[in-house]
């Protein structure tokens, strides 16, 4: 984590319908609670019709603006690979990137008339070298039984990058973020993600 | 501000808008109307799910919804109505009137812009509105701010017997910050009407003209209000130069540019006159960041005061950024990013039409009929992009009706068969009822087809006078399209179920070419997310038939999700080769059958989940 005074920026970035928006919520409540002033801003208007999805968050001692200055995100957390090399240029030189191994074709691909890319991980590699993490969400949470919280496990995941934070602080956020029925499964995410990294 | 680390007063991060919400609840706000409208359609919501003081309702237009407002604060009770920008556009009548009449309850009108027009149909800067119709108007930065000047402009607009407007945008009603909560206080102005008033409530020429003096004179006195608006902050620091900005904008200059100076307005309408003196004073140069219009660029240099930058280097569209102030503060100086991926090479990834929506059959429909369509703004207008590109006009709401009608009274016969419009349910209902009445009072020929997929789809799911529920979820009256169409006077009155696609293009055919009015109703088509009403399909899901598949790509024509193309060479079972075949994602089809329709080989075939 940053020295006091410093804001962290966490670019996230996938997919309507993916949660994205809950994963930052969490992001959000975590920071808060720990002592943080938070800000946080999201385009999120055509997000059910399968369009992209953006959320920039910020925490620190005080954050000014909701948005991430191009180019200066500490963290890319992405939960579809085409929307992750989308932002490739938001990220610090030394900044972290977490990628979620799934893909969804955008309409043009999907009517053959352009290609999803290829090799986007290595691409990421090549830039940002042992700075870049890898979690499969979808098959995570396809083993604990409900592919839809693959959101949540990739918060799981990422919150090992930040030590200081501890788990019951995460699973407070769930709990009161979310119904109550569905904190079993959500938790498990949760902590299934964490191992994953 | 505060931090998360004071945990003696309740603190919550919340979106603006939610805040907005808080802060109308805290300032004992009686009603709450409003249009949905992206970035505005939280704050009703939120009100009728956590507000239970509070009476809300959707108006089935903007216009409405402040007329509703403004007959409680006549009453003496606290009320607001919150729209999209474009939505003041309709609501602008009463409000420009309003001016005059002033209030007895607190009455605010939220107005949330969208510059970038992230989900919009134009960019309009609704500064300019207050300027205009002589009313203050507030800008919050933040959420707090949001719930904070929510609760100031009822005490304002009391005060100063005005409606009071609170500014907003997308990137303040859609961010989240933390909010300090406090309680409801309840307004002390007893609820009642009196016939007393009448002279100041009635805007007859006589009454106007007393109005109207009125009305300067509050200009005035707000005017030396803004010089003490708690919420005029100035901020002393590097004096070589100072910045007056307002709004959104201010963070982000704060965030670049923390050295600078700075005169942060809350109050962008009327300016404190004496406050901007005295910070030209204190600063050697002036620069104003303001997304959108120069509006306080043009003011600040019609009172004679120099502007060292503003709109020379700051863009007057779309959205401002920490880097987009950046790079115009600094120029040359400003070092770009590293530049890995030309990010602007990949394939976009624009919103679509969900898997199984019911617009999807009828737009394609109207593809095959080769039909000139006059569109509306909803979900539907969204059939404009590849590969449907089945709407051809979008302006506002309700335009499709009177365009096609205007078009057709021009082309005589030659129009006959080739022109509708198409218009969805909540649009419809907002503004789409005079212009029909319209079609059948003048003896109109055109043909009107209403999507109705009971629900407003596109901002989210907010229920309308068609839905049969209120935005309390109680049960109530349902508009009937067809009864209305009748009732209106439209001569051939149809319905149709769009998923059968054969039936539908008949339909439209018939009507399109018919020489009398028509309104074709869509039926049995709700929104594929609309967990109420669910249409039953025959089978869970579909999958293709390698064997039988020739890689026609007609199935692609209707640019459903899960159906994709796959480049691969092969031959079908009876030896026809082909270049490759469309596969479908079983987890996202939901089995609404319209690609099956299309193909002409048989090849896609019921499977299950
Ligand atoms: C004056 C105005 N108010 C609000 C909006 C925002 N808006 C755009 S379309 C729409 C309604 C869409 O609902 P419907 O007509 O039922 O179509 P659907 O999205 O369900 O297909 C709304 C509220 C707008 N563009 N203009």
């Amino acid at each position: 984590m940053k020295e006091n005074g410093k804001v962290t920026n966490i670019f996230l970035s996938g997919v309507g319908g993916q949660g994205t928006i809950l994963a930052s919520n969490i992001l959000a409540e975590v920071f808060l609670k720990a002592g943080y002033d938070v800000k946080k801003s999201e385009i999120h208007g055509m997000a059910q019709r399968g369009g992209d999805v953006t959320t920039h968050f910020r925490f620190g001692k005080k954050v000014y603006s909701p948005l991430i200055k191009y180019g200066d995100a500490d963290f890319l957390l992405s939960f579809e690979l085409l929307e992750a090399l989308r932002y490739i240029n938001w990220v610090k030189p030394d900044g972290k990137v977490v990628l979620n191994r799934q893909k969804i074709y955008p309409p043009s691909v999907n009517l053959g008339l352009a290609k999803y890319p290829e090799n986007v991980e290595e691409t990421f590699k090549k830039f940002f070298k042992d700075n870049v993490y890898v979690v499969d969400g979808q098959e995570i949470a396809r083993k604990i039984g409900n592919i839809q919280a693959a959101n949540v496990v990739l918060i799981g995941a990422f919150s090992n990058f930040f030590p200081k934070i501890k788990e019951s602080q995460w699973v407070d956020a769930i709990k009161t973020l979310m119904p109550q029925k569905l904190h079993d499964l959500n938790i498990k995410a949760f902590q299934e993600g964490r191992k994953a990294l | 501000m505060p931090i998360g680390g004071n945990m003696k007063k309740e603190i919550k991060v919340m979106q603006g808008n939610s805040a907005i919400a808080r802060g109308a609840w805290e300032a004992g706000v009686r009603l709450a109307a409003a249009y949905p409208g992206t970035p505005s359609s939280e704050i009703l919501k939120e009100i009728a799910d956590n507000y239970p003081e509070i009476y809300a309702e959707w108006a089935p237009n903007e216009k409405v919804a402040v007329e509703v407002a403004s007959g409680a604060s006549i009453a003496g009770a606290r009320a607001m109505a919150s729209m999209k920008h474009v939505g003041m556009n309709v609501a602008s009548d009463p409000v420009m009137t309003l001016s005059y009449t002033g209030v007895k309850g607190g009455l605010l009108i939220v107005v949330a812009d969208d510059p970038n027009v992230h989900s919009s149909q134009n960019e309009q800067d609704s500064r300019n509105w207050a300027r205009f119709g002589k009313m203050p108007m507030l800008e919050p930065s933040d959420a707090q701010e949001c719930k904070d000047f929510t609760k100031i402009a009822f005490e304002m607009s009391e005060e100063f017997d005005t409606p009071v407007f609170l500014r907003t945008e997308t990137r303040v009603g859609h961010s989240d910050s933390p909010v300090v909560l406090e309680n409801r206080v309840e307004s002390k102005i007893p609820t009642k009407v009196d016939q007393k008033e009448a002279q100041k409530y009635t805007m007859v020429p006589i009454n106007v003209r007393v109005r109207r003096k009125v009305v300067e004179e509050r200009m005035k006195r707000l005017e030396a209000y803004a010089d003490e608006f708690k919420f005029n902050k100035m901020e002393i620091n590097d004096t070589r130069i100072g910045v007056i900005t307002s709004g959104v904008s201010y963070l982000y200059t704060k965030d670049v540019f923390p050295e600078y100076s700075y005169l942060k307005l809350g109050m962008v309408w009327p300016l404190p006159k004496k406050m901007i003196d005295e910070f030209y004073k204190k600063v050697k140069k002036v620069i104003i960041v303001e997304e959108l219009d120069p509006f306080l660029e043009t003011e600040i240099k019609a009172m004679g005061y120099k502007v060292f930058h503003g709109k020379d280097v700051i863009p007057n569209m779309y959205e401002l950024s920490p880097e987009i102030i950046e790079k115009a503060l600094k120029g040359k100086k400003y070092k770009e990013p590293e530049i890995r991926v030309k990010t602007d090479e990949l394939p976009r990834r624009p919103p679509n039409l969900c898997a199984g929506c019911s617009h999807r059959p009828l737009f394609y429909a109207l593809k095959k009929l080769g039909a000139f369509v006059f569109g509306d703004i909803g979900c539907y207008t969204l059939a404009t992009a590849p590969p449907l590109q089945a709407i051809h006009t979008t302006v506002c709401m309700g335009a499709g009706i009177g365009e096609a009608h205007g078009a057709m009274k021009v082309m005589g016969n030659e129009g006959l068969g080739k022109v509708c419009a198409v218009i969805g349910d909540s649009t419809f209902l907002h503004s789409g009822v005079t212009p029909l009445m319209d079609i059948a009072y003048n003896k109109g020929n055109s043909t009107t087809i209403i999507l109705d997929n009971r629900i407003t789809g596109m901002t989210g799911h907010q229920e309308h006078p068609g839905t049969g529920f209120t935005v309390r979820q109680e049960p109530t009256y349902a508009v009937d399209y067809a009864e209305l169409g009748k009732t209106l006077g439209i001569q051939s009155i149809r319905k149709i179920d769009p998923y059968n696609i054969k039936e539908s293009m008949e339909v439209i055919k018939e009507e399109m070419e018919k020489d009398c009015s028509s309104l074709i109703v869509c039926t049995n088509s709700p929104c594929i997310m609309l967990r109420r009403e669910k249409r039953k399909f025959e089978h869970p899901t579909y999958t293709i038939d390698e064997e039988k598949c020739r890689g026609c790509k007609a199935c692609l024509e209707i640019g459903c999700p899960p159906i994709t193309w796959i480049e691969k060479e092969g031959t079908t079972k009876d030896g026809h080769k082909r270049k490759g075949m469309v596969s479908i994602n079983k987890d996202t089809c939901v089995g609404c059958g319209v690609c099956v329709q299309i193909c002409k080989f048989d090849a896609i075939v019921p499977a299950v989940k």
